[in-house]
């Protein structure tokens, strides 16, 4: 309201303590004499600020970085006591096991089958939820549902839709599958490829991808994060400039060259940044896990994650071998993160 | 403008998705409203023939819910208001304050939503067990206390503020303290909704930290709390679909109440640094 009387009051150029003060953003006010005084009491009083989320952080979030490398070199208890230097013992043997190489093929199995899923069908539908059609609030919001429901319940619910046909029982999984003419699966029993089900016995061992199990998994996932991406595209999408569509549309461009020119560059970072949170999360994934399958059938389903809180709270003494496979996955992840964002660097166009 | 065909295919798609997206949902109140028979007839069937809502009633008095949902109530609501605080007071300072160090201390906050749960989750229960919180509010609250997306969303609100409320305050003489108080967390308001009801969302959903911090059930919170259920009643699927309902119906209600705020802070999180 105030904007357009702005210019008949000429602002003074700052100086002096005056310029001080603004730089440092001080309240000059307080202390017009002593700028160095005013600064003192503002650094204080923002460390004050500062100290309640810093002392969790530090001691929740960093001092753990440092103490998990310290048990990842040693042999400890439960509960980090009773300590051996092992040195890099813990790491060589995560190499040499066999469980860590399925928990990593497991956790890439489910990063691959998720993640992307989760983009495309995100992506379409924040497309078509922005065509600013009838009822897009309410689409928005069930679309959104499943991601403030409880992992817990919703893999219960899962569980419950995938229930295989013994005795009694019958999960509305199978059912569909009756109803066309299959026949019923054993779904998260089921620690066979998906490949080894489709084409039958003829599909080499190595290639017969993840087990059902887990693709049972991957689809409450994908069902549980989808609205989160849609959000978050629906946000890139509302940022692009209507002039770029219209200017597309005046040199004669079609949708799908509209598409690929105007909408795919302009919506590049929120890709990359829906790249970034679903690797982290892909990976760090345990609750539908836990609940679903508890890492069955066969071990087909033990991913990382499942695979450190075997080690640490299931097993004894195995909690420095525990902290050595987390590290190890943190590295993995920034890695990963950091290629990422090189790829990126080059690729995505920021606005 | 549009052809009716694309606005009917539009539609079309977007119905199939939602029909997928809820039919769990439907799924869920269904069966919990069935007989135990009804829940696994051959063929199934859609819906109850007469809705039993004693099933919830039955469900709630199996397993002590009332105290999970205490326990799981105070947890969350003490975890919300204390992000709330913590949040504003760093978004502040990191917003509205110069003082040597802050930008790299801000880079290590940033850093710390790098860091996956489970690298910190081993370490921290030696943490726990060293301070003696094993089965405590405190283990369950505690480290739950701040957060960064939250301190990084308030600090982007406050620096988009016009500079004029900065200055006016600056010539009626008010103090860091005043101002916090009497214009930044008003103005601010709509994002404190956001950061306080994320972490809501978060601590009433939490499952694997209560795991390992909690093995009493007197402590046990709710998500913990019908993961044993779902053990225990394995076949009772009626019963475990009631559970789950009231599992998830208080932060349903929430998110409806307040899905502008849920949506708001989600998109925010996508926004550039």
């Amino acid at each position: 309201m105030a904007r357009h009387l702005s210019y008949h009051v000429p602002r003074k150029k700052t100086t002096g303590i005056k310029k001080e003060a603004e730089r440092y953003g001080c309240w000059y006010n307080l202390d017009l004499k002593g700028g160095s005084m005013n600064r003192t009491r503002e650094s204080l009083l923002g460390y004050g600020f500062l100290i309640p989320s810093l002392a969790v952080l530090g001691t929740f979030s960093l001092y753990p970085i440092g103490l998990a490398i310290w048990m990842s070199l040693h042999k400890c208890g439960f509960d980090g006591a009773r300590e051996t230097f092992l040195g890099l013992a813990n790491y060589a043997e995560a190499f040499g096991d066999a469980e860590f190489w399925s928990a990593l093929k497991v956790t890439v199995f489910y990063a691959l089958g998720t993640i992307p899923a989760t983009l495309v069908l995100s992506f379409v539908i924040a497309n078509l939820l922005f065509m600013k059609i009838r009822g897009r609030g309410f689409y928005r919001s069930v679309y959104f549902l499943p991601f403030v429901t409880s992992a817990v319940a919703a893999a219960a619910v899962w569980k419950w839709v995938y229930h295989p046909q013994v005795e009694d029982a019958f999960g509305i999984a199978n059912v569909v599958l009756n109803t066309i003419g299959l026949e019923g699966q054993k779904w998260l029993l089921e620690p066979r490829g998906v490949l080894t089900i489709v084409f039958g016995g003829m599909i080499p061992s190595w290639a017969a991808g993840p087990s059902l199990a887990l693709c049972c998994v991957m689809v409450n996932s994908v069902w549980h994060a989808l609205g989160f991406s849609v959000v978050i595209f629906l946000a890139g999408l509302s940022n692009v400039p209507t002039e770029m569509y219209d200017a597309a549309k005046i040199d004669g461009a079609g949708f799908w060259r509209t598409m690929w020119s105007v909408t795919f560059p302009m919506v590049s970072p929120t890709f990359y940044f829906l790249v970034m949170v679903s690797t982290i999360g892909a990976f760090q994934t345990f609750t539908p896990i836990y609940v679903m399958t508890a890492g069955g059938p066969a071990g087909t389903t033990t991913n990382m994650t499942m695979l450190i809180f075997d080690k640490f709270y299931t097993s004894h003494g195995t909690t420095g071998y525990a902290a050595a496979l987390a590290i190890v996955l943190f590295g993995i992840i920034l890695v990963l993160t950091s290629l990422q964002a090189r790829f990126a660097g080059k690729r995505v166009h920021y606005a | 403008m549009r052809r009716p065909g694309v606005v009917i295919l539009v539609h079309g798609v977007l119905i199939v998705g939602l029909i997928l997206v809820a039919f769990p949902f439907f799924w869920m109140v269904s069966t919990s409203l069935k007989t135990k028979d009804e829940s696994v007839s051959v063929p199934p069937r859609m819906l109850p023939e007469e809705c039993r809502w004693e099933n919830y009633a039955e469900a709630w008095n199996k397993a002590p819910f009332a105290r999970y949902f205490v326990n799981t109530a105070a947890v969350s609501l003490a975890v919300t208001t204390a992000v709330v605080v913590t949040s504003l007071l760093a978004g502040y300072a990191f917003a509205m304050m110069e003082f040597p160090g802050k930008k790299i201390l801000f880079v290590l906050y940033l850093s710390t939503m790098m860091i996956p749960f489970e690298v910190v989750l081993v370490p921290n229960f030696a943490t726990i067990n060293a301070l003696g919180w094993q089965n405590t509010y405190a283990a369950l609250i505690v480290p739950w206390m701040a957060n960064v997306f939250s301190v990084f969303l308030i600090r982007q609100t406050l620096m988009s503020l016009p500079r004029d409320f900065r200055d006016a305050a600056l010539v009626d003489g008010c103090g860091h303290l005043r101002y916090l108080w009497y214009i930044a967390a008003p103005l601010t308001r709509p994002i404190l909704i956001t950061a306080g009801l994320l972490a809501f969302l978060g601590s009433w959903n939490a499952f694997l930290w209560p795991l390992v911090v909690t093995n009493t059930e007197k402590m046990r919170v709710i998500q913990f709390g019908l993961q044993m259920f779902l053990r225990e009643e394995s076949t009772d699927y009626h019963l475990l679909m009631a559970a789950s309902t009231f599992t998830i119906l208080p932060i349903v209600v929430v998110y409806v109440v307040a899905q502008r705020y849920f949506i708001e802070g989600v998109s925010g999180s996508g926004l550039k640094g």
